[in-house]
């Protein structure tokens, strides 16, 4: 299990000729640090990594936002089209993203927004572009429904409006699973690879796992100690999170089953 | 007038997001399926053109086999390993914070990090996995990745690794469910462990397995990443599977039109399968 991450780990810390060694040797001569600041000045992972976080955390935020909103609606509100909107959200779940990439793509080119960050983020905003929407609503609105409706009739009877008491109430409250769907954003958003590939072309703009990938293909040969040290950093920041809040995320993807 | 808009002002985004990223571009996929339409220029109506083209495509067939063969071989084993690898791992409680740790690795780390370390590890010349064969068993190793008869087992092999953590942990759920006093039961009746497990452990099982079945299929057809980073197709279109096909032809060939028409049948495919499993499991899922 454990193996091809450990065998990542050592690579990386190899000098060029030691990764390419025939037998190949489990532990390095000498820990070749180096490696790690060259990949992140030379091969720019560092700012690869900031876009990466830059658009990860506003994702994950856009998503936490939309999300919560609806959610509020539908656990708390009677409105008419309650239930069209919620199996029509069910829906878009099981649709596979093959079909709705294209004409999305169209519309974020409409907007001007190709080869920029803001094709990543600002559809997070409204939901997400691949049926992350209705998972995180579903999600939110699960724990809604179990927050008691005391907190919010004492609200109202001092006058708060719904906003209010969204904002001021629900999403303190609801904490857990805002962290436990956020992680989950986040993740999606950190390792996905189709979206940067398909609207990203600008050097500067490429997130770590396009990044990554062009440095796969562009190292056919030689030197895959860089490539290991690279893949190591890009782990790093999720792997940080996971050690941390383990427990979310594990909730996060056994509720994802539930949706199933 | 303020109070009834009110949920829908809290809905707007989702509900925005719905029709211009959801139900609208499902929509217009559909549309653009009978055109020819490179995005920069306007679309032309070819009507069935695209269908025709896929259905009379050699290398549409062969994605498709390819696709087939992904599916075939990597939900079961996916299936079977973990359940596996679950049973195994049932008895141990302590230490389980590392120990999660380390299966769920592979699944928080992406893709792009997975499949960049195995196509390393499956390199032929240099590569751990080849050096291994050579060294502890004296076979000499194919060349992965390069050679068409094992680029596809090779793949096959990351995602299933990649998927092992979590549906092991979604097996271990299921496994910590069935009631002790069941296996009791069972033991004092003077029930063997292979009874007690054919008998209790798996019917009661069902629907996780049903569940892992559904998804992991679902899954499997919508493998990308690892194709992009390892094989691009190659070699010889021999990896090639639908997913990455769709987006060759979308984002390399700028065949939006043909694209799309693919998408639908891919949507085609996946749709009747899940309902296909949907009627069949109440001919196996055992439900309380």
């Amino acid at each position: 299990m454990l193996a091809p991450f450990l065998w990542m780990l050592a690579t990386s810390l190899k000098d060029q000729t030691g990764a390419m060694a025939i037998p190949p040797q489990w532990l390095p001569n000498q820990l070749h640090f180096e490696n790690y600041s060259d990949v992140a000045d030379k091969f720019r992972f560092g700012l690869f990594t900031f876009n990466s976080l830059k658009i990860s955390i506003l994702s994950t935020f856009g998503q936490l936002l939309s999300c919560s909103l609806a959610a509020y609606a539908f656990a708390r509100m009677k409105f008419r089209g309650k239930e069209i909107i919620f199996y029509a959200l069910l829906v878009t779940m099981m649709i596979p993203y093959q079909v709705t990439m294209i004409p999305v793509f169209y519309v974020i080119r409409l907007l001007g927004w190709v080869d920029s960050h803001n094709a990543l983020i600002i559809p997070s905003f409204f939901g997400g572009t691949f049926g992350g929407a209705a998972f995180g609503t579903f999600l939110l609105r699960q724990f809604f429904e179990t927050i008691p409706r005391e907190m919010e009739d004492a609200a109202t009877i001092d006058g708060a409006g719904k906003f209010r008491i969204y904002w001021d109430i629900f999403l303190p409250l609801s904490k857990p699973a805002l962290a436990t769907l956020g992680l989950f954003v986040f993740m999606g958003s950190w390792n996905d690879l189709l979206q940067p590939v398909i609207y990203l072309s600008s050097y500067d703009k490429m997130t770590l796992t396009v990044a990554l990938a062009s440095l796969q293909s562009s190292q056919e040969t030689f030197q895959y100690n860089i490539l290991m040290a690279g893949t190591v950093l890009s782990i790093i920041p999720i792997l940080i999170l996971f050690v941390f809040m383990q427990k979310y995320f594990v909730k996060g993807f056994v509720l994802s089953g539930i949706k199933g | 007038m303020k109070r009834k808009l009110t949920p829908y002002i809290f809905l707007s985004p989702i509900l925005i997001g719905m029709l211009v990223l959801s139900v609208g571009p499902i929509l217009v996929s559909f549309i653009a399926s009978f055109t020819q339409w490179d995005i920069v220029s306007p679309p032309q109506w070819i009507g069935a053109g695209n269908y025709k083209e896929i259905v009379s495509s050699d290398l549409f067939w062969q994605v498709l086999r390819n696709t087939f063969y992904y599916v075939a071989l990597a939900v079961p084993l996916t299936i079977v390993l973990s359940l596996f690898l679950a049973i195994a791992v049932n008895r141990k409680l302590k230490g389980i914070g590392l120990f999660r740790t380390v299966y769920f690795l592979p699944v928080v780390t992406s893709m792009v990090a997975v499949a960049i370390v195995w196509g390393w590890l499956y390199n032929p010349e240099y590569g751990l996995i080849n050096y291994v064969l050579r060294s502890w068993f004296g076979v000499q190793g194919p060349a992965w990745l390069r050679d068409p008869n094992w680029a596809m087992p090779a793949m096959i092999i990351v995602g299933v690794w990649k998927a092992l953590g979590y549906n092991m942990m979604i097996f271990l759920a299921g496994l910590q469910s069935v009631p002790d006093e069941y296996y009791e039961a069972a033991r004092l009746d003077g029930a063997n462990t292979r009874q007690r497990f054919f008998s209790i452990t798996l019917p009661m099982l069902t629907p996780t397995i049903f569940f892992v079945l559904v998804v992991t299929l679902i899954g499997s057809f919508q493998v990308f990443e690892q194709t992009y980073i390892l094989t691009r197709g190659g070699p010889a279109n021999a990896t090639l599977t639908i997913s990455y096909f769709i987006f060759q032809n979308a984002f390399q060939f700028f065949r939006m039109g043909y694209a799309s028409a693919l998408a639908y049948v891919l949507f085609a495919i996946v749709f009747v399968l899940t309902l296909i499993q949907l009627r069949y499991q109440k001919k196996w899922v055992f439900y309380q």
